[in-house]
């Protein structure tokens, strides 16, 4: 009781800076920063190769697209959700586009009804999980599945070459603003973006109330089936838009693409902060998993490393850092 | 062995015309078993003899639960000791328990839904039985012999295909493989259907002709009165008495069960100058199709309404009901004057007519998000602009003015409801439920959890918002909390109101008179 009454004291004033410097250093984007700048550091005297320009322009092109995703999945996880399909909804969104296109189709036109019919798809799912009621895991396993055959399907399990794409629409994927590309400013104009709405919208707070505690949520009259098949819709949607994209940097629509894409992004998103449970977890948190993620591979190849090491050491990795953080939240809870 | 025997002997001819069986099988003495501050079982003594069919009665949290779990071995006590037969006894798992012949049905459900009734009943033998595999045709053969002494059961059936009654009664049947000589039955009628209770009686009745001791636990005094040889009453923590039930009356029960003095925890009453004519809420043969029946009340300006009733009759569902959080209510709501058409609990909270919880990290709060997101949580759009952007500064400033009023104990605003105590958490529930000024806030369970500082804090909340004309309605399982925060208290009985106590007629005696025997009249 002693301890309480002395607490009330603070509120009053604003917060002490010692106090804000410990909430940053509580932060999980803190630590990875910290593990980040720790890898540069070593990875600067250990390769000569590695702070170049050429190596990190090709890191972040590594990972920028799929960011889209990681936002999208990030989101989808704090509402309480999951999406195993990204991988293939990705690899539709090329496939339909890219047949469009070949079709006759206007490429800005096949990319609209391609980003649109992948949105369709995260109705889809979102109708099963929130007025069927089956779990996400098992909704989106099944159209991880269709929509891969789907690719396979409309491609003949063949990539579809689409050297004939104008220039203006490669420039998406391939193009510069001066020294900077162009996927790099759609990557970081989605992040900060959705950094923004997350943190500061009524819309985008209700996902953290409904993954939070549902029930508690649907108590607060929040429509929670709603935000549900909202983050399931959405998540999709960002895969058709990096699935354009893709296409555009490739100049090909390739159906086998982005198998095994769902556990790096979910990887990313969990490292970042995100909890399979909901409620918790941010983009910029998100972003830095797959940052570390990639500097990580990236870091392997340079040394030499075999392929093989390396998927072992990136799941390593995943179940150190979420250890870390389910030890961390036990001690503090 | 004599020192034990003796109470007993002394006991018996005490109790003339009573000379029956008098070997106790289970003896209890000096108990006590504490949950961190709260002393559950304060040095209890309890005799069960053979053959008898031996009540407990007393108010939630009185402690027959822990005492239950404590004999079955599920809980180990802090002291005292446990005779069974004479013999000093350590019970320190259910198995044990097993072991020496004790059985428990208890009140929750606890069956494996998706295997079949035979599988379920034979669950403790198949644990100890050595053989590897399962002679499933031996076990249903088994189960049907059990199962047809109590209704009509398939044993091939998978648990999750039946009615609750239908699972309560292979609870029971389950303990009834046990080769046990005492029998615990926590609430077993609540879930049973009349017919199904009279048959479960007949057995108990059986079972006691061969010498098994009952233990039988149950709020319903009628039960107690027509099936019981002795009645055993607890209150807060402490035993009380035991008396055979033939020579006593329902009053005398219920008169041990309770007998607690209000003390001064409590904020003044409603003032005569205070009463008024105004009605705010105004409830009209509201009916749910199996939680309850023609509901009608009214709650006036400037009082504090009660609700009562057992864990149960449905005290809860009839103000969900109300504000529409579930349910499929028929009947007439008016609020100060105006007929209400709600559809969902989103139309009810504009209404400005709210709910509190009663399971607050259930469904009441977030708890690892920020005091001054979850104070805001009802309504977003008032701390937010109209683009939907939530301004900081606004969502702190509201959740500080409603935690000043309330005199919420905290650090930061934006630390996690759960670094609070639970008193505190229950604060910024109601700081949650003020945020929206509400004309109307049905408060279930408002103290559950909350030590008596933050309690009688709480109550004198409630009474100043009352005062200022907020309609105030509580549900409590604690009838000192009702009788000493509200004006008037309506008990509800299976699902119906059974009648209203207020002034000097709101004791602890009449409520639950009305929650556990009914009318009045009906008793004698």
């Amino acid at each position: 009781m002693e301890d309480a009454v002395s607490v009330t004291d603070a509120p009053n004033g604003k917060p002490a800076d010692v106090s804000f410097i410990r909430k940053l250093l509580r932060m999980r984007e803190t630590g990875l920063i910290a593990i980040i700048l720790v890898l540069f550091i070593v990875m600067s005297f250990a390769s000569p190769y590695f702070l170049t320009w050429v190596n990190m322009r090709a890191m972040v092109m590594a990972f920028a697209v799929e960011g889209i995703v990681v936002v999208g999945m990030t989101i989808l996880l704090i509402s309480g959700g999951i999406d195993l399909s990204v991988g293939s909804v990705t690899a539709l969104a090329m496939v339909i586009a890219g047949w469009l296109f070949l079709n006759g189709v206007d490429p800005w036109v096949a990319s609209a009804i391609s980003i649109a019919a992948c949105t369709a798809i995260g109705a889809f799912m979102g109708f099963f999980v929130t007025r069927v009621g089956l779990h996400h895991f098992i909704v989106s396993l099944a159209i991880m599945v269709i929509a891969r055959g789907a690719c396979l399907l409309g491609t003949g399990g063949r990539p579809l070459g689409l050297f004939t794409l104008p220039p203006e629409f490669k420039f998406i994927g391939q193009g510069s603003i001066g020294p900077i590309p162009v996927v790099i400013l759609i990557f970081l104009v989605v992040v900060i973006g959705f950094d923004f709405l997350l943190r500061r919208t009524t819309m985008f707070r209700k996902v953290f109330y409904t993954g939070s505690n549902e029930k508690a949520a649907a108590y607060s009259g929040i429509r929670t089936k709603r935000v549900v098949f909202f983050t399931t819709t959405l998540c999709s949607a960002l895969c058709g838009v990096a699935g354009i994209i893709y296409m555009a940097r490739f100049g090909s629509a390739q159906p086998t693409f982005g198998i095994g894409m769902e556990l790096n992004v979910i990887a990313a998103a969990v490292i970042g902060g995100a909890s399979l449970k909901g409620g918790s977890g941010t983009i910029f948190g998100a972003i830095l998993g797959a940052v570390l993620l990639s500097v990580v591979s990236s870091s392997l190849a340079l040394l030499d490393v075999s392929v093989y090491w390396q998927d072992i050491i990136r799941g390593s990795i995943l179940l150190t850092a979420v250890s870390i953080d389910h030890y961390l939240v036990k001690k503090r809870a | 062995m004599k020192q034990i025997r003796q109470p007993v002997l002394f006991r018996k001819f005490e109790q003339i015309g009573l000379a029956m069986i008098d070997d106790v099988i289970l003896k209890i003495s000096n108990l006590t078993k504490s949950f961190g501050p709260v002393q559950a079982l304060k040095g209890v003594d309890f005799e069960l003899r053979k053959g008898e069919i031996h009540a407990l009665a007393g108010e939630n949290g009185a402690g027959k639960s822990t005492l239950m779990n404590i004999i079955d071995g599920i809980l180990q006590p802090d002291s005292g000791e446990i005779y069974l037969d004479g013999k000093q006894v350590v019970i320190s798992s259910p198995a044990v328990a097993q072991k020496l012949g004790i059985g428990f049905v208890h009140q929750e459900i606890a069956l494996c839904p998706d295997v079949t009734v035979a599988e379920n009943i034979f669950m403790a033998t198949t644990n100890l039985s050595r053989s590897f595999l399962m002679n499933y045709r031996a076990l249903e053969k088994k189960a049907a012999e059990v199962l047809g002494q109590l209704g009509d059961i398939d044993p091939a059936t998978l648990v999750r295909d039946l009615s609750i009654s239908h699972q309560q009664l292979v609870e029971i049947a389950k303990a009834l493989t046990l080769d046990c000589r005492v029998l615990i039955l926590d609430e077993p009628t609540a879930a049973l259907t009349e017919k199904e209770a009279q048959i479960l009686f007949k057995i108990m009745r059986r079972l006691a002709g061969k010498g098994i001791s009952i233990i039988y636990i149950s709020h319903r005094m009628v039960e107690i009165f027509d099936n019981c040889d002795r009645v055993s009453v607890f209150r807060d923590g402490n035993y009380i008495t035991t008396r055979n039930v033939a020579e006593i009356q329902p009053d005398d029960v219920v008169n041990a069960m309770v007998g607690r003095v209000i003390d001064e925890l409590y904020p003044r009453k409603q003032s005569e100058s205070e009463k008024t004519d105004g009605i705010i809420l105004d409830v009209r043969n509201l009916s749910e199709r199996t939680r309850f029946k023609d509901v009608t009340f009214e709650l006036r300006k400037g009082e504090i309404l009660g609700i009562a009733g057992l864990i149960g009759a449905g005290r809860s569902e009839i103000v969900k009901g109300i504000c529409r959080l579930e349910g499929d209510v028929t009947g007439e709501v008016t609020l100060n004057g105006r007929k209400l058409s709600l559809k969902t609990y989103r139309d009810s909270i504009a209404e400005g007519i709210v709910y509190l919880s009663e399971d607050r990290k259930g469904d009441g709060i977030f708890l690892d998000m920020s005091i001054a997101a979850n104070v805001s949580a009802l309504k977003l759009e008032q701390v937010a602009t109209p683009f939907g952007l939530i301004a900081g500064t606004r969502e702190e400033a509201q959740a500080e003015r409603l935690g000043k009023r309330l005199n919420l104990k905290y650090g930061s605003l934006s630390d996690p409801v759960s670094s609070l105590s639970g008193g505190n958490q229950q604060k910024v529930a109601i700081a949650k439920m003020l945020s929206v000024n509400p004309k109307l806030i049905f408060l279930d369970e408002p103290t559950r959890g909350v030590d008596v500082g933050a309690k009688a804090e709480i109550h004198r909340i409630l009474r100043n918002l009352a005062s200022s004309g907020v309609g105030i309605l509580v549900i409590s399982s604690e009838l000192p909390e009702l009788i000493g925060v509200c004006d008037r208290v309506l008990v509800v009985r299976e699902g119906r109101i059974s009648g209203e106590v207020t002034g000097a007629q709101m004791t602890e005696e009449n409520i639950m008179h009305l929650a556990s025997v009914g009318a009045k009249a009906t008793i004698h």
